[in-house]
């Protein structure tokens, strides 16, 4: 069926099946494989990115039910932040993804696209999150490699300079 | 892994969901938050032929509080009930156990209708809302009718809803005495081992994971109604239960936690 969503900004039209997933749509018809998949079962949040705003697993959501709404991936949210004039750093990041960079909020980088995704909604709903609410708002995202302190560092941080 | 193919359709209104419940029959699944019903479908544990989406419908997404009730639209998603105003009045109790549904992303889009519908024995709000004794509002081709919570499941992941109904509404008393949910379990996001909701100063308390629906302690109710002390009531928690056995626990330990949280729960709840 015919699919419309805005994903960072672009409208893209699309002929898609209703079983596919959004994680699939966005990496194998949009080419936007920044979102990654892990457990595929709706359990790491690697595969985070923002519906109407909010986080969502996209591997818990068929594509056509975001039709007519808007997605940002990790792709879009530096783009984001410049439109939005709160973009830092050398590279004119998002100050999640500076904070990501300056704590050292990363290893392998696998959870990271999800994790970003996630931290940025988080603060979202949560703008006065401590630490306490930094490690139960990432619940939903596993790190395999960090022992998750420099990822909530990094949110802490990234609280602090937005 | 990727669900079975399907038709979907988005439904404009709750009388066009129902319409196409009609003419679809057995096929047809609503299509909610999608939290249950698509890890269901990628495992091919579930196989609709037909989706029904009716997780736009707006019309039923709103919570309000009047003449000593709380109604909430049936679409209302879990972090709309957890940033609640108006349940941090009138129900804290369901602001407070919606906030510990799965992880935020899977509350910004789980629906308090779907987990009902949904009838699993582990989630957290069925028990709350059946604690609170809540009324259920369904919508079929006939027009709507009200099922009691203490009414509604019938079995694991079965409720009493018929193949064409919709969920449109529910309803829990507002106010009321102390109130505490204990949610026991080992991974943060997961489903309760077991649960215990207190409402009301312990006039309502329901069991999460101690049978095949959410269950009411009748047992507890009943000794504190007639005078017992939080730790004599909570002894009888596990009476009347017959809980799964699982890789997290087996019968034996699912009862010492349904007194050991009963207790802590109604001693919290004061
Ligand atoms: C990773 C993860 C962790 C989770 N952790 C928890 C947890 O800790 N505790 C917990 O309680 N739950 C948990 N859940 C489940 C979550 O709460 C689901 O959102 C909820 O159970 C189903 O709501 P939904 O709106 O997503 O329903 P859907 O998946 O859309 O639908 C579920 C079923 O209900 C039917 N249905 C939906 N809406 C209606 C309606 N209005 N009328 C009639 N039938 C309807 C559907 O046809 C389907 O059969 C978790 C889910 C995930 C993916
Ligand atoms: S891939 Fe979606 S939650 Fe793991
Ligand atoms: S950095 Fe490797 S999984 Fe998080």
């Amino acid at each position: 069926m015919k699919l419309t969503l805005t994903v960072n900004g672009t409208t893209h039209t699309s002929e898609v099946e209703p079983r596919t997933l959004l994680v699939h749509h966005l990496r194998d018809n949009l080419g936007l494989t920044g979102t990654n998949i892990g457990c595929d079962t709706s359990s790491c949040g690697a595969c985070t990115v923002h519906f109407e705003g909010q986080s969502v697993k996209s591997c818990t959501m068929l594509a056509v039910q975001a039709d007519g709404g808007e997605i940002t991936t990790i792709e879009g949210l530096a783009d984001q932040a410049q439109q939005a004039g709160i973009s830092t750093g050398d590279q004119d990041w998002h100050p999640m993804q500076e904070a990501f960079h300056q704590c050292h909020g990363l290893q392998c980088g696998y959870c990271t696209p999800g994790m970003v995704m996630a931290a940025t909604s988080l603060l979202e709903e949560n703008p006065d999150a401590d630490e306490g609410g930094v490690r139960e708002g990432l619940e939903g995202n596993l790190c395999r490699c960090t022992g998750y302190h420099n990822i909530v560092k990094a949110v802490l941080q990234a609280k602090g300079g937005a | 892994m990727i669900p079975a193919p399907v038709e979907y359709t988005r439904a404009g209104s709750a009388e066009e969901a129902i319409s196409l419940l009609t003419e679809h029959g057995d096929e047809a699944k609503l299509l909610a938050g999608g939290h249950s019903l698509l890890p269901m479908m990628k495992l091919r544990l579930a196989t609709p032929a037909q989706l029904i989406d009716v997780g736009r419908l707006d019309e039923l997404r709103y919570i309000n509080a009047d003449n000593g009730e709380v109604a909430i639209g049936a679409l209302t998603r879990h972090t709309e009930l957890e940033h609640s105003d108006v349940l941090a009045d009138a129900c804290p109790l369901l602001k407070h156990v919606a906030s510990l549904v799965g992880d935020p992303s899977v509350r910004h889009r789980g629906t308090l209708g779907g987990t009902l519908a949904h009838a699993d024995p582990a989630s957290d709000l069925p028990a709350a809302v059946l604690a609170l004794g809540g009324t259920l509002v369904a919508q079929g081709p006939n027009g709507r009718r009200e099922i009691a919570a203490t009414d509604f499941f019938a079995s694991y992941f079965e409720s009493v809803l018929a193949a064409d109904e919709l969920l449109v509404e529910v309803r829990v008393p507002s106010g009321g005495g102390g109130w505490n949910y204990q949610k026991f379990n080992r991974r943060a996001q997961d489903w309760a081992i077991v649960g215990v909701a207190v409402a009301d100063g312990g006039k309502g308390i329901a069991l999460v994971n101690m049978g095949a629906t959410p269950l009411r302690a009748t047992a507890v109710e009943a000794a504190l109604a007639g005078g017992a002390s939080a730790a004599e009531a909570a002894a009888v928690a596990a009476e009347g239960t017959s809980p799964v056995e699982d890789g997290n626990a087996d019968a034996t330990y699912r009862k010492h936690l349904a007194r050991v949280l009963t207790e802590r729960a109604l001693n919290a709840a004061g």
